[in-house]
């Protein structure tokens, strides 16, 4: 027999050091699992400090038993190598797996196993777990705020819809690939516009938006005879004369008499609500801040001096004051700044708010990218005679965009962080709809179950975006 | 000059112009209309409201210039407070994601994900209406350490008392004082002689022997005052003695700093891995300890990539000290752009009052950030 130490575990005795590891090792952990599961504490003949600290100290030595450097077992050596490497490292690597061990009952108990979900009243609660009744009854609410029950179809419709319409680059042919951008940026913002307008707020003016239907599918059927050449000035003015013609001067004495149907029924912007207002939000910021945030960027290298100082200016203040005075300023300062008589809704004051606050940040991304690109090409565009706006949208911005997509979707990540905000103002997305039922006297102290519910869904959509925004990073780092 | 380049400009010169003339006269038009004229004079008026928790000297017969202050003072506090404790957190955290070790890196991993995809105020609200509200009562509140009671009504610690509290300070400073002068005798040193001083010793030493000086011999004194417990009705209690920290206070401070450590974790991983494994390779080839190699040779490095983003973090950790407002912690935006705008009236004034405020902090910390940017920045010749 070889020389053999506890001190210093080695490879001859191998055998012996990783039974005797194991055993401590899983003495100690089955001692934790027990007391946190079954409440039954093994060592309770022990004082009781060291009753507490056995299990750690007992799991320490069965690490360092363990740990013995290219055993040739290789599950041993694979543990070893991640959560064994040192003294230090095995004692943290106990305290966590310890902590998961202590608190994963509690919690267990409180999200499922005493939680209670059915009932449609405070009683139907017990009061030692979660009260997920809480959610349910309020779970209209929460996603659709006060727009009337009975409408919220509306909302259903439009979004799915618009995911719908959204979704069309993934399966557009390849021939029609080259439009996409311009459907993107123009024609889908639009039709969600549209909906928004005139299906979500509703109204007599629905009929609009039939008209636009309408002068949608005949500029379109026309479109397919217009030269291609001629095909952008022909989409950018015959839609809009078609659709004012049809308004105005067809059928305007039919307007009348359809405006006295039966139409949808209006809701107005203070009843929107909850998770689909963030949505809203979002999405409208997303579209509007983009251009402005590309059009500063441009500004800010630009060489005109009064140009680029403007934008300076413009970006830098921006970007130096906090969102909620921003929206401070939207609601309570803006209004003096307008004529008396004229009126804008604050559901568009806090968008406009925000995508220029946004843009901002977006504007200081894009100069990053367009930084990053070497001189040359700059060079090789106006060689070739381009001018700025020709060298800017074929040669430069394809590039430097192409660049900035990751720091672009972090940016629309930390603006969907950003909309709980707009409870400022009085409008109540997911987290001002807690904030009021938190309130009702018949639902009052369920303020844990609230925010736990909105932080799964907040996480939920944020981790998808910014995991999303990972994978574009690393598409776009190979490709390079 | 030609028109290419005037035209766009002064295309530009003259919407702006009219935006802003447009809103001017605007603004003229309803300030008449109101019988409101536009200026700073209400500064110095009576404020008449009372704030919660002041760190200056204040109630309702100071003039609104004094609440303007307190509110300032109280973003400070707790911008100070959060910066300090994100820089914590999220070097630790940082660290901890570079770990070897699968189990903290995971856990490093899960904390930077779960918090950062979670909006601020979410969390703000979460620590405020829910987490605190589960603690205990002043009168059941069990003492930690036996000095400090974390209750609902907020967390109260002992407070030191101070003799001579001006010595102790002098002591400090002229400690800072001499830590400068070591370290430049350090630099002067190593780069005459090559022999290097162990600098972050005499430092530490210097702090702790020149406040202690100031106990022994200068006169200063300090006792700890602890909170007792204190009946003020059949079933109210309270803490008196020792300092209050406001639950606002904790939660927001928690939530900031959870918050904002996540990002400064992921700029010090960023930083670590930026430096490039030929450098070390290379300082423990001409023979520096491991200790050096880290001093020496890569936090200088990963400094370089960490700080600029960080203070970036610091900067938006301020900004969003704002959001104080949503649980009535009496910061600047709730003191002045809430209540004092509430009372007087002067939406242009205060709004534009309270956003320059935020403006010269983010733009005086910027113009900082360039400076030491330029300073750190590889010298190319």
């Amino acid at each position: 027999m070889n020389k053999f130490s506890f001190l210093t575990p080695d490879k001859d005795n191998l055998y012996v050091y990783l039974y005797s590891g194991l055993l401590l090792f899983l003495f100690s952990v089955i001692d934790v699992t027990l007391n946190s599961f079954l409440n039954i504490n093994l060592t309770s003949f022990l004082p009781d400090t060291i009753s507490f600290l056995l299990p750690l100290v007992l799991g320490y030595i069965g690490l360092h038993f363990i740990r013995i450097e290219y055993s040739g077992i290789k599950f041993l050596d694979l543990v070893n190598r991640n959560i064994n490497t040192s003294h230090f490292n095995a004692f943290l690597s106990l305290i966590i797996i310890f902590v998961v061990i202590k608190v994963l009952p509690p919690a267990l108990s409180w999200f499922i196993l005493d939680a209670n979900i059915a009932g449609d009243s405070k009683d139907a609660c017990s009061g030692t777990g979660a009260c997920w009744t809480y959610i349910k009854i309020w779970f209209n609410r929460f996603m659709y705020g006060m727009y009337p029950n009975d409408e919220q179809w509306r909302i259903n419709i439009s979004f799915i819809s618009l995911a719908f319409l959204g979704s069309v680059g993934f399966f557009a042919p390849d021939k029609l690939k080259k439009y996409l951008t311009l459907y993107y940026v123009v024609i889908y913002p639009f039709i969600a516009l549209l909906f928004i307008y005139f299906f979500i707020s509703g109204g007599p003016i629905f009929f609009d938006f039939s008209y636009g239907i309408i002068a949608a599918a005949i500029s379109i059927i026309i479109g397919f005879f217009i030269p291609s050449k001629f095909k952008m000035y022909y989409f950018l003015i015959v839609p809009i004369t078609i659709y004012i013609l049809l308004k105005y001067v067809f059928f305007y004495e039919e307007l009348i008499e359809l405006g006295k149907l039966e139409a949808l029924e209006w809701v107005e912007t203070g009843a929107w609500g909850g998770l689909s207002l963030t949505f809203i939000v979002s999405f409208f910021c997303l579209i509007f801040c983009f251009p402005i945030g590309l059009f500063l960027s441009l500004g800010r290298r630009s060489d005109l001096p009064i140009i680029k100082y403007i934008s300076i200016g413009f970006i830098e203040f921006w970007r130096g004051v906090p969102l909620i005075t921003v929206l401070f300023m939207s609601s309570v300062m803006f209004p003096m700044f307008l004529p008396e008589d004229m009126f804008i809704d604050k559901l568009v004051r806090v968008i406009i708010a925000i995508s220029l606050f946004e843009a901002a940040y977006v504007a200081e991304v894009i100069r990053g990218g367009l930084q990053a690109l070497p001189r040359g090409q700059y060079d090789a565009a106006k060689s070739l005679g381009m001018g700025y706006w020709k060298m800017h949208i074929f040669v430069i911005l394809p590039q430097a965009l192409k660049l900035v997509i990751p720091g672009i979707a972090n940016t629309f990540l930390a603006l969907v962080k950003d909309t709980p905000l707009i409870f400022v103002v009085g409008l109540l997305e997911l987290a001002g709809m807690l904030g009021l039922a938190k309130t009702n006297p018949d639902w009052l102290g369920f303020a844990m179950e609230g925010y736990v519910f909105a932080s799964i869904v907040f996480f939920i959509i944020c981790y998808a975006m910014s995991k999303y925004s990972y994978n574009l990073e690393q598409k776009y780092k190979t490709e390079r | 000059m030609n028109l290419k380049k005037i035209l766009p400009q002064l295309l530009t010169i003259v919407v702006v112009v009219l935006i802003f003339g447009f809103f001017s006269y605007n603004a003229q038009v309803n300030m008449d209309n109101r019988g409101i004229t536009f200026g700073y004079g209400f500064l110095s008026q009576e404020s008449s409201f009372d704030v919660q928790f002041s760190l200056i000297e204040y109630d309702g017969s100071h003039s609104y210039f004094r609440a303007y202050l307190v509110g300032l003072l109280n973003t400070i506090l707790v911008s100070v407070i959060g910066i300090v404790f994100a820089t914590i957190i999220g070097v630790v955290v940082g660290i901890a994601r570079l770990s070897k070790n699968y189990l903290i890196e995971r856990t490093a991993a899960v904390y930077v994900e779960f918090f950062r995809n979670i909006p601020l105020l979410l969390q703000i609200f979460f620590w405020y209406f829910a987490a605190l509200r589960a603690l205990p009562l002043p009168e059941k509140a069990e003492p930690m350490l036996g000095v400090f009671f974390l209750t609902i009504k907020g967390f109260f610690v002992p407070a030191f008392v101070w003799n001579n509290l001006d010595i102790f300070i002098y002591s400090i400073i002229a400690a800072i004082i001499s830590i400068f002068f070591v370290r430049l005798y350090a630099k002067k040193k190593q780069e005459n002689q090559g022999i290097q001083t162990p600098v972050l010793l005499i430092s530490i030493g210097l702090l702790a022997v020149l406040p202690l000086l100031s106990f022994l011999i200068g006169g200063a004194e300090a006792y700890v005052e602890i909170p007792v417990i204190k009946q003020l009705s059949q079933s109210s209690f309270t803490y008196e003695g020792g300092l209050k920290l406001p639950p606002e206070l904790i939660s927001l401070a928690l939530a900031l700093s959870l918050y904002t450590a996540t990002f400064i974790a992921e700029n010090v991983r960023a930083g670590v891995q930026g430096v490039s494994k030929g450098q070390k390779e290379a300082a423990a080839s001409i023979g520096l300890t491991p200790n050096q190699i880290l001093k020496l040779v890569v936090m200088p490095q990963a400094l370089r990539i960490i700080i600029p983003p960080t203070t970036n973090q610091y900067l938006n950790l301020t900004k969003n000290s704002s959001l104080a407002a949503a649980i009535a912690y009496p910061d600047l935006v709730l003191i002045f752009a809430g209540t004092a705008l509430m009372q007087t009236g002067r939406a242009i004034e205060i709004v534009s009052i309270t956003m320059l405020t935020y403006l010269s902090l983010s733009i005086s910390i910027s113009i900082l950030m360039n400076w030491y940017n330029k300073k750190i920045a590889i010298k190319e010749k």
